[in-house]
């Protein structure tokens, strides 16, 4: 039997709207007006990819509040479900929101919104196969850039994978609490702009209360609250701007910019979002209520090893079983027969 | 908190100023005006650290009057980044001459230049007049941004240099050249704009399959070639199959 015969394939059977594939983004372009793109959650993202024990920057699937639905074509794969508490389902046997899987053909793999988070990401054991442009796999739909021909996923798309392996048949509930991360307080470094607003505007941007709007997408996050005054007026000559910039435009209501921000903009920031907490103000759905808290450079950095140290532990694995599940999960016992037969292959 | 602090500095601090933008990005900045001396000493120190590169320095932005640094906090601090741009500011020479002049062929007819009797409404200036001025034009390439290959030009003639529409109008085609803001720009994607369409070109200055993607280096120069329809129908042929329409010359 030769193996390319049983290559498995992912074919798309639904997809919600800007659900799109994320590699971890595209570098040294943006002096071209290049967007980086990539996740929106960067660690759920790097924990779907580890899960299965792929490269950390592998092509993987960011699927949006709009949800997908999915199989396998050929042969059975791992997958990895990673990022909020999206519902997650393979035909009837809901699975906890983060979970490994093996999906095999005839089966269906369906998430949904669930109960919270706006990103979550599908991960392929040996990735996603698709063309590099300029050196990223990252799609940049307002560029129509990378990805699939630049555009969403649609249901009748298939996915080839990079670097087929052997199923590992590992599926379980992937622990990760350093996921559970509330958006209540959302840490920011001020500047470059500060100095466009007085202090006692700076403090009413820091308290908030702020709402997330539901204007938002891959591209900035629109909060409501009161209203910021700015002290030199509200162009600046354009300048770059970083992910979790946050501009304060004329009508005073900031914006944050996100994965596929524009590279250069004219309106004051104010302050920008440190990297470790970008994906938890990504996370959160619209009409979560935040405010911001200001850290040092040194605060942000000392956040940033401690994340990239939790991504380096091996990731545990709670077999299903093992999991506390809804009573309806548990009493369906075909369904947890199912399931152990899977996790002791 | 360093002398570098982005708030309480007031405009007789000296320069460069030194901004966060979170714990990976620094904003060197040099003016807050749009002028070449300003942009001229953006690009020199964008010249000196691309060639002297730092594995923890990821991206350089040039733009007007700053210059982004994105960098990994974990592989160069904030001290020592900054300490590497202040000595390579003492380093570095006078600017490079940068001589290149590209001409840029550009159809000005009249379903190439859709918002060319607009600009002339508000000028009070002919619309053939307002070709041969920015034709005449020796224009400048400041910045990338807003879109991939994007490309902002400063150098419109003062006659010309009107402001931006008040709503945005449909979308143009790839390619479009496009005057507001007291600026011109050279479009690369069919989109809705806030400037006015004054003519066409049928050169790529973005072609990701190219063997170089992005034609325009921040820095050089431009000016525009007036071609008929036939010609720019012609050219746009050969750009299509990657080929470089547009001509490199010492200005």
């Amino acid at each position: 039997m030769s193996n390319s015969a049983r290559k498995p394939s992912l074919a798309i059977l639904a997809a919600g709207l800007g659900v799109s594939l994320q590699d971890r983004g595209r570098n040294g372009y943006l002096r071209y007006g290049v967007t980086g793109a990539g996740p929106m959650d960067p660690l759920a993202y790097a924990t779907a990819n580890k899960a299965v024990s792929n490269d950390p920057h592998a092509t993987a699937i960011e699927v949006s509040l709009g949800g997908l639905k999915l199989s396998v074509d050929q042969a059975p794969l791992d997958l990895a479900v990673v990022g909020g508490r999206f519902a997650v389902y393979v035909d009837d046997r809901k699975l906890p929101p983060s979970s490994v899987v093996t999906l095999s053909p005839g089966e269906v793999l369906k998430i949904s919104a669930g109960e919270s988070g706006a990103w979550c990401y599908v991960a392929a054991a040996g990735g996603i196969d698709v063309p590099l442009v300029l050196g990223s796999t990252a799609t940049h739909i307002r560029s129509r850039m990378g990805g699939l021909n630049g555009r969403p996923l649609a249901a009748g798309d298939r996915l080839p994978i990079a670097r087929p392996r052997s199923v590992e048949r590992v599926s379980g509930a992937i622990v990760t609490a350093w996921l559970e991360r509330p958006a209540d307080v959302i840490r920011v470094v001020l500047g470059p702009q500060a100095d466009h607003f007085e202090q006692s505007q700076i403090d009413a941007f820091l308290a908030g209360p702020w709402m997330i709007s539901a204007r938002g997408d891959r591209m900035a996050c629109f909060l409501e609250g009161p209203k910021i005054a700015h002290a030199k007026g509200y162009n600046i000559v354009s300048d770059g701007i970083a992910m979790g910039a946050i501009q304060i435009p004329g009508q005073g209501q900031p914006i944050v910019l996100m994965a596929d921000r524009q590279s250069t903009g004219g309106y004051p920031k104010i302050a920008t979002v440190i990297g470790v907490d970008l994906g938890r103000l990504a996370q959160a759905r619209p009409g979560t209520s935040l405010r911001f808290s200001a850290v040092t450079i040194d605060q942000a950095v000392t956040a940033l090893r401690a994340q990239n140290a939790a991504l380096e532990r091996p990731l545990e694995i709670e077999p299903l079983v093992r999991t506390s599940f809804p009573s309806e999960f548990l009493l369906g016992l075909n369904l947890i027969d199912g399931v152990v037969a899977g996790s002791e292959h | 908190m360093t002398e570098e602090r982005a708030k309480g500095q007031g405009p007789k601090d000296k320069l460069p100023r030194f901004l966060d933008a979170g714990e990976a990005a620094l904003v060197v900045e040099f003016g807050t005006a749009i002028n070449p001396a300003i942009s001229e000493q953006v690009l020199a120190l964008d010249a000196f650290l691309s060639n002297d590169p730092h594995p923890g320095i990821l991206e350089l932005v040039p733009t007007y009057r700053s210059l982004m640094v994105h960098y990994d906090p974990l592989a160069i601090g904030r001290d020592p980044l900054i300490a590497r741009i202040r000595e390579a500011l003492l380093k570095r020479k006078e600017p490079a001459n940068r001589v290149s002049l590209w001409i840029v062929p550009c159809c000005y007819e009249a379903e190439f230049a859709e918002d060319l009797g607009e600009v002339s409404r508000v000028t009070g200036i002919p619309g053939d007049r307002i070709v041969a001025l920015q034709v005449e034009a020796l224009y400048r390439i400041y910045m990338y941004g807003f879109a991939p290959g994007f490309t902002y030009l400063g150098g419109l003639p003062n006659e010309i240099a009107i402001s931006r529409r008040l709503t945005p109008r449909p979308p143009h085609e790839a390619g479009a050249v496009l005057i507001g803001g007291g600026q011109c720009a050279i479009s690369t994607f069919s989109m809705p704009t806030g400037w006015h369409v004054i003519g066409r070109t049928p050169e790529r200055l973005y072609a990701p399959a190219r063997e170089q993607p992005f034609l325009l280096e921040p820095g050089e120069h431009v000016r525009f070639e007036p071609v008929d329809a036939a010609t720019f129908f012609a050219l746009d042929q050969r750009a299509a199959t990657g080929e470089i329409v547009a001509r490199r010359t010492a200005r």
